[in-house]
């Protein structure tokens, strides 16, 4: 009996080596079966780590800096104990939770925004050389314009309020969906495209049947920073000006050095992007499992060839 | 004026070189007519631009001189008259097998505007091609859990599947075992009896070309060009033990001996 059969290799990332085959390994016996039972469990208890050690990292993170707080005297004008920022959060739930809800619809508007324009000009880009060339020096200046700087002219242009939140939310996230939808397009196996263009299929045909497919993985990839970088916009506009909004709320509550309720706002939207990023995460495996060959499920479930 | 029998792929002086002036010369002056429905089988030492030929006949590549003409139309770009099955099985990593093989259809008219309303009956016949080439149940597979093996026959049913008139194989069974391999032979020969599409087909298996072919053409070494040309006289359908006769082993042997002089021939010319 091949000792490597069967064997545990699915944890090698983008491995191109072929897997096992499920449709010539027949029954060998208990002491086989008993392996892939180990295997399957080991690779189980390996999952149940994987999920458990965030909140446990989260959890002694929290500990240690109350303790430091706690220990050293810190003064909670400096750097406030968890406890007090939980308290804070307590006392001052409501405006949080507005607020916060207030930041969460400026940055999805722009990141919505973002994605639609974000993909359109990505294939604009991706499927012709001559537009990529023709726009690339003009979107890498934009993208190195310091947002800070835009946001008082969006201002002057809409006033205070959530209008320039919005387009600093899409201005900022908008350049990674861009270059990425961009390059998944530029990068497509021309091997593949010739399988379409045998056909006699029209550009558009090649561009929906390869082009796009196989930028998903780019695309997903780019949403989970876009996300992230659209918050840093909203709530840097929501400083500058704006009315409302978690932005708002801090620069307010700095103001009166009541720093407990900044850090409480830090918390809410640290939350907030740590979520809305899973979201991402969570629809990137239900989409593109093609692009990592299945290695979330493989881990546990193809082993036994069923 | 089609009644006067022209034939039905007409590939007149065509060059090929790529990357322009200072590239590669793949072809030189190859000619060779393919009648409709006709099974040509092309053979040569590796390297020597069959694949090349295949793709400027399917219309991928523009030719550098010459002219290909298909069905009496000029090629100057892919015609969808045509079913290609490529040297590396280029399944679309995304899709599963059943969707990889439909996917002609959802791009050559007319199966592109049946195929809503006729999915079931388009969804069965591909069932049954992969059936044919020995992959039932694994239609709702991934290409990266099949083998190698797997998925080039799967890329043969996607060649198939839209019933193309002329039917371009390039190695379609080089990654296979002898058994499944032969196994194929009597399959394709049976689809080709059925359908009568006219067939190119490139393989380095003599006895393959043997089988299959109505003609079998010899390609020099790099550059290629045709060098020479046998008629297969044997009836149809052949069966595979007529593959170990007297005068199927004989034409085998001819065709080798082609190929060993096409392959001194081209050292020569290189290092000239
Ligand atoms: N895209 C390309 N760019 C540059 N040169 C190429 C390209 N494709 C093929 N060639 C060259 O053209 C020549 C013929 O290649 P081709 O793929 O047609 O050979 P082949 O007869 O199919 O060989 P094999 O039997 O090994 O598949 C080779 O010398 C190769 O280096
Ligand atoms: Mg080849």
């Amino acid at each position: 009996m091949p000792p490597d059969q069967g064997s545990p290799t699915p944890r090698r990332g983008s491995d191109p080596a072929p897997r096992p085959g499920d449709d010539s390994a027949p029954r060998r016996g208990e002491a086989n079966a008993r392996r892939v039972e180990a295997l399957a469990a080991a690779a189980r208890r390996r999952r149940r780590l994987q999920t458990l050690l965030p909140w446990i990292i989260i959890a002694a993170t929290f500990l240690l800096w109350e303790v430091l707080v706690r220990g050293l005297q810190i003064d909670a004008f400096i750097l406030p104990a968890p406890s007090a920022i939980a308290a804070s959060m307590i006392q001052w739930w409501e405006p949080l939770l507005s607020n916060a809800w207030q930041t969460l619809m400026t940055t999805l508007v722009g990141f919505g925004l973002a994605i639609v324009f974000g993909l359109a000009l990505g294939v604009a880009i991706g499927s012709s050389t001559l537009l990529y060339h023709g726009l690339y020096p003009l979107l890498i200046g934009f993208n190195s314009v310091p947002k800070v700087a835009v946001v008082p002219i969006l201002v002057i242009w809409f006033g205070i309020g959530t209008v320039p939140a919005i387009i600093t939310a899409f201005l900022i996230s908008f350049f990674p969906i861009v270059v990425n939808v961009a390059t998944g397009i530029a990068t497509v196996e021309p091997e593949l495209r010739d399988v379409l263009r045998a056909l006699g299929a029209r550009p558009v045909d090649i561009i929906r049947k390869v082009g796009l497919p196989r930028a998903m993985p780019y695309f997903f990839a780019s949403l989970k920073i876009a996300i992230t970088v659209a918050f840093v916009g909203s709530i840097l506009a929501e400083t500058v000006g704006s009315n409302s909004g978690i932005g708002q709320l801090m620069l307010s509550a700095s103001s009166r050095f009541d720093v407990p309720l900044v850090f409480a706002g830090l918390m809410v939207t640290a939350v907030m992007g740590v979520v809305m990023y899973a979201v991402a995460v969570a629809i990137e495996e239900r989409t593109t499992g093609w692009a990592t060959r299945g290695q979330a499920e493989q881990n546990v479930t193809s082993l036994p060839g069923g | 004026m089609a009644t006067k029998e022209r034939p039905f792929v007409e590939i007149d002086g065509v060059s090929m070189q790529y990357g322009g002036v200072e590239g590669t010369l793949a072809l030189r002056d190859a000619t060779l007519n393919v009648a409709r429905g006709e099974f040509v089988v092309v053979v040569g030492p590796s390297g020597c631009g069959k694949s090349t030929l295949m793709k400027l006949v399917s219309g991928l590549w523009p030719s550098s001189a010459g002219s290909v003409i298909v069905g009496g139309q000029e090629v100057d770009r892919p015609l969808s008259v045509v079913g290609m099955a490529f040297q590396n099985p280029t399944l679309l990593p995304w899709r599963n097998i059943l969707s990889n093989v439909m996917l002609p259809l959802e791009v050559v008219e007319p199966h592109r505007r049946r195929l809503r309303r006729e999915r079931a009956a388009y969804e069965d016949k591909a069932h049954r091609l992969l059936a044919m080439v020995g992959l039932a149940g694994f239609e709702k597979r991934f290409p990266y859990q099949l083998s190698g093996g797997m998925q080039q026959r799967a890329s043969l049913c996607r060649a198939l599947v839209h019933d193309p008139e002329l039917l371009m194989l390039d190695e379609p069974f080089g990654a296979l075992d002898i058994f499944t391999r032969e196994d194929l032979w009597a399959q394709l020969q049976e689809v080709c009896l059925t359908l009568k599409p006219t067939v190119i087909l490139v393989t380095h298996d003599l006895r393959e070309a043997v089988f299959l072919a109505d003609r079998v053409l010899v390609m020099s070494s790099r550059p290629g060009r045709i060098l020479a040309e046998r008629t297969v006289p044997f009836d149809r359908p052949r069966s595979l033990d007529d593959t170990y006769k007297q005068d199927f082993q004989d034409l085998v042997h001819e065709l080798r001996d082609h190929i060993n002089a096409a392959r001194k021939g081209g050292e020569i010319a290189d290092a000239a």
